[in-house]
């Protein structure tokens, strides 16, 4: 679905929402997803569809200046957050679930710590706080972007031999998240969003002061393998949901990074049982 | 950085897609014989006939064994995935119905397997669906074809039999200028010898039958995309970017931002026109596939070999290989193909002085050669065009076919080329002699 929004200069813009082949019902209980860096609502095809027909609206967003969704690209976090709060006044949706993978984890964190209560459930796949990116490949993913996307992919698998996954049996999940990235690359003219996702990533830092201020429970949903965001890169916030009292649960599955792609069913499941749905 | 997550061509030829069987422990890939799959419960099969999920159903449309294959063949190509076939033809026609329907055109090289020819121009042109060839080589004549319902570029890597080589680049881009992806047979280079995507095409498939099972036991097909073409930008393709009522009313570039292609074409193409692999075909093929570039590279070697002999005798009138100098296309086989000249494939043919009897005594005479009508098997191959496949047309249709009554066809296996030359050699001399007695006559 297309939204209308308000960027914080006052321009309008549309941006876009997938929701799961179903249209969107106010009454039902909503789930927003939130991508990473150079990826767009595609990468939820085996969470999302499955969750919008059992019971709940689903909102895979493309971030502003990625894919479908018109508008800046956001340079931040919390920029980011301001989008997501927009987009959820935008919808009239009074709560929200947020499930925010890779950069997409800390917006979904920065907008569950402002929005407190109007969030109902955080899961953060694929997580890490600090999400410190090698000055080497902020460098490369704005001069040698080709090469700086084939070193994410290759360290986002853990696999060659990948499960049924987004596009059915026969899918090769490298190089459909290299075609991803060179699309949305090449989709957005006006910024490098590759660049400008990282250095958001590498520059936030109120992941800490953010999971003390949420009120909703935190699923940690994390790859066993993932070299991007390995297990102990979320355990600084996993101590802090613990000395902060938070319900929160940790999910490990053998796998990288790409836990959507590679793990579709283990991913899914840990969102149904968190969610509430019987696995 | 080489290694397990950043494969090299060989050794994805070996493990892409596929892992030791976590129920058995087995190594090799299993054969899924089983026409269809147990659901865990009735929400299970809901969400997988409704794309909610992903797995297998029944192997109609998907099969575990033919995965692999497809990741394979995928990964070796560059591509986001694959949908295997039951015969290259398969795979060719699956592709056209999936990109659209009666009224639309395409534009194809005249350089094509004379399957695909007569199902361009004849029994496509029955549905509705137009073709105008153009010679490979002409770029003004691809650009000229275009109309307002042209939906495909179509061409050979490198075309059978003359081996002319697709100037993908520039074809390519012509293409995208209209708005239409293009669409490679790569059944002769393989994914060894060229990497079509690399280059600007959108679309490739093969008759593995041929090289990639290279055992000349099995028939089969396999179309892999690309991803890198975006229909909705092109505008041209509501089968891709609009509600489709067959299928759930999916928007499929809406489910799959690069994938559009590949799910309809195994959601409504395979579903309705059926013409899937067996998964003991794809396991044969993945047999093959697994020594690939060993084996691309032995037919590298002998038909080097056997080009420079044959260029070498006096029977020879012509050799049309690319690695001749004369040949029209030796420039752009050097920019294109990865082993340049070399790698323009092991299917080639030859003009012997003399008359259609003198070709058949040739043929005749082979001993390791086979006679048959197949290329990129094992085994070395031959065929002579004027008593077989073009028997009933008169040499002034031949000529203007490209094909003259001593022109033989040939496809170079893995033998020995010592043992190969020795062949030839015993068959040239007979068909010198035949041409004496028929003098004498």
């Amino acid at each position: 679905m297309k939204l209308t929004l308000h960027s914080p200069s006052g321009n309008t813009y549309q941006t876009y929402a997938y929701t799961g082949g179903k249209a969107f019902e106010a009454n039902k209980p909503t789930v927003v997803f939130i991508h990473g860096v150079l990826n767009d609502h595609s990468v939820w095809i085996l969470q999302t569809r499955y969750l919008a027909h059992h019971g709940f609206n689903v909102l895979a967003v493309d971030l502003p200046g990625h894919g479908r969704s018109e508008g800046e690209a956001p340079s931040s976090v919390e920029e980011a957050a301001q989008f997501i709060e927009a987009l959820l006044d935008a919808a009239g949706v009074k709560h929200a679930a947020l499930v925010g993978h890779s950069w997409g984890s800390l917006i979904a964190l920065e907008s569950a710590a402002r929005l407190k209560e109007r969030i109902t459930h955080l899961a953060l796949v694929g997580t890490a706080f600090p999400m410190k990116v090698s000055p080497a490949l902020i460098e490369a993913s704005l001069n040698e972007p080709m090469q700086a996307l084939r070193m994410v992919n290759v360290f986002s698998r853990a696999t060659l031999a990948a499960p049924p996954s987004a596009l059915g049996p026969g899918t090769w999940v490298y190089g459909a998240s290299m075609a991803l990235g060179r699309r949305l690359l090449a989709g957005n003219t006006h910024v490098n969003i590759f660049h400008r996702g990282f250095v958001a990533c590498d520059s936030y830092t109120n992941g800490l002061v953010a999971i003390a201020a949420i009120t909703c429970p935190v699923l940690f949903l994390l790859g066993k393998e993932d070299q991007m965001t390995p297990p102990r890169a979320a355990k600084t916030l996993i101590d802090q949901a613990k000395v902060s009292s938070k319900t929160f649960s940790v999910v490990q599955i053998p796998m990288g990074h790409h836990q959507m792609s590679e793990s579709p069913e283990e991913t899914l499941d840990a969102l149904k049982v968190f969610l509430g749905l019987t696995a | 950085m080489p290694g397990y997550n950043d494969p090299s061509f060989d050794t994805l030829a070996l493990h892409a897609g596929a892992a030791p069987d976590p129920a058995t422990g087995a190594r090799a890939v299993p054969i899924h014989l089983t026409t269809s799959f147990v659901f865990e419960s009735s929400d299970h099969a809901a969400a997988l006939f409704n794309l909610e999920r992903a797995g297998h159903v029944y192997s109609r449309i998907s099969n575990p064994t033919n995965a692999v294959l497809e990741q394979r063949v995928a990964a070796l190509e560059g591509g986001i995935g694959a949908l295997t076939t039951a015969s290259g033809q398969a795979a060719l026609h699956l592709t056209i119905a999936t990109l659209m329907g009666a009224g639309s055109h395409i534009v194809a090289s005249t350089a094509l397997y004379g399957g695909s020819h007569n199902l361009l121009h004849y029994t496509l042109s029955r549905f509705g669906i137009e073709t105008t060839f153009v010679k490979p080589h002409d770029i003004d004549a691809w650009r000229a074809a275009v109309r307002p319902n042209t939906k495909l570029f179509f061409g050979e890597t490198v075309g059978n039999p003359g081996l002319d080589v697709l100037d993908i680049p520039t074809i390519s881009q012509i293409a995208h200028e209209a708005g239409v992806p293009l669409l490679v047979d790569s059944t002769l280079t393989t994914p060894y010898l060229i990497q079509p995507f690399e280059l600007g095409a959108d679309l490739v498939y093969h008759s593995a039958t041929k090289f990639l099972s290279g055992h000349g036991t099995v028939i089969g097909g396999i179309v892999v995309d690309g991803g890198g073409f975006d229909w909705e930008k092109s505008g041209k393709f509501p089968e891709l970017t609009q509600s489709y009522e067959g299928f759930h009313n999916m928007v499929f570039s809406e489910e799959s931002t690069v994938g559009a292609f590949l799910l309809r074409a195994r959601r409504e193409g395979l579903r309705d026109f059926g013409a899937c692999l067996s998964p003991h075909s794809a396991w044969l093929i993945l047999q093959g596939i697994e020594t690939l570039s060993l084996r691309m590279d032995r037919h590298m070697a002998n038909t080097e070999k056997v080009v420079a002999f044959l260029a070498s005798h006096p029977m020879v009138s012509r050799v049309g290989h690319p690695l001749m100098e004369n040949h029209p296309s030796h420039t752009l086989a050097e920019k294109l193909l990865r082993f340049g000249a070399r790698g323009a494939g092991s299917v080639f043919s030859f003009d012997i002085h003399g008359s259609r009897e003198q070709g058949r005594a040739f043929i005749e005479a082979l001993k390791i050669f086979s006679h048959l009508a197949n290329v990129g098997d094992c085994r070395s191959l031959v065929i002579h065009p004027a008593s077989t496949t073009h028997f009933r047309m008169s040499d002034d249709a031949l000529t203007s076919a490209g094909i003259g009554p001593g022109t033989i066809r040939l496809s170079i296996g893995l033998e020995n080329a010592d043992d190969l030359i020795d062949d030839l050699k015993r068959a040239l001399k007979s068909a010198e002699k035949a041409g004496s007695k028929s003098n004498q006559a």
